[in-house]
């Protein structure tokens, strides 16, 4: 069993109005000097396999197809 | 001309898309459920609005990938018409079908309302009962409206009329990038938009402007 962490970001230049109110949302709770916040999701997956390459392949795939959409985001694929 | 209309969980503007349908082309639209792998002889396919599979990961994400899909994309291939509608644009996009992506409204909130939109390419099988530069009234009711696309794929797509329509008159309820409401492939046979000319057919809907859409795509504009 591997188990991995996806996350999926959005692409610098896409605007993040979630990101913004975030920032927003910070600011009028006292913390001062917060620049830029980006939001983005977070999967943990278990796979059932011991091959760490072959998983990474199938999580790329997954990105890919499902996980994100690469018109606006960008993903990373970190076996734990 | 016949007309389907995709049916998958969550969506719930089926039954007024399947309404306006049929007031206009005189027949009902046959309804397509999304595990076909088929979709029948038809000259338009209409995916209507909702929050198909709940809106979950993105919208339209999860419906995108369904069976059906892949059988819209094979007719679309052949030339048939695809027209989708709020989620059923979302859809689209997440599909591949239409360049771009839809994010969350720039407001944040969820915007219901009644906007303007302009004919910008009145030259397509779906706008030629319009005016190029006409404006028309036009309800909306999304969360993520707000429409992107790279810079490079923006401009070709200006170049190739692909932006059929735009909020007009300051009416851009999501932060769309240059007011894009409503754009075409490159062959121009499908067509996806935010707002509901669905809701906007007969005259006690409070107007009829939205008529034009589907008098084009079926074919009916002199009727």
């Amino acid at each position: 069993m591997i188990k991995a962490r996806v996350t999926v970001t959005l692409k610098n230049g896409v605007l993040d109005p979630q990101g913004k109110a975030i920032e927003g949302a910070l600011g009028s709770l006292g913390f001062e000097g917060v620049h830029q916040v980006r939001q983005g999701k977070v999967f943990d997956l278990e796979l059932e396999t011991a091959d760490r390459a072959k998983a990474e392949e199938e999580l790329k795939a997954m990105c890919e197809k499902l996980l994100a959409n690469t018109v606006i985001e960008n993903y990373s694929i970190a076996l734990l | 001309m016949k007309s389907a209309v995709l049916q998958l969980p969550g969506l719930n503007r089926d039954r007024d898309m399947i309404a306006a349908l049929t007031r206009i082309s005189g027949q009902a639209p046959v309804t397509v459920w999304q595990t076909e792998t088929e979709i029948p002889d038809v000259d338009l396919i209409v995916i209507p609005g909702g929050f198909s599979y709940g809106d979950y990961l993105r919208c339209g994400a999860i419906a995108a990938r369904m069976p059906v899909m892949q059988a819209v994309r094979e007719k679309a291939e052949k030339g048939v018409k695809v027209l989708g509608v709020c989620n059923g644009f979302q859809i689209l996009v997440e599909a591949g079908m239409l360049p771009g992506a839809l994010m969350r409204n720039s407001s944040l909130k969820f915007v219901c309302k009644e906007v303007k939109l302009e004919v910008v390419n009145a030259d397509t099988d779906f706008t030629r009962a319009y005016a190029e530069g006409q404006i028309i009234r036009c309800p909306v009711a999304h969360h993520d409206g707000n429409y992107f696309v790279e810079d490079e794929t923006l401009k070709a797509m200006q170049d190739k009329g692909q932006v059929v329509f735009r909020y007009a008159d300051g009416t851009n309820p999501n932060g769309s990038m240059l007011d894009i409401a409503g754009v075409v492939n490159e062959r121009g046979n499908v067509l996806g938009m935010m707002p509901h000319p669905e809701n906007l057919i007969e005259a006690a809907h409070g107007g009829t402007d939205g008529r034009g859409i589907f008098a084009s795509a079926l074919d009916v504009i002199a009727a």
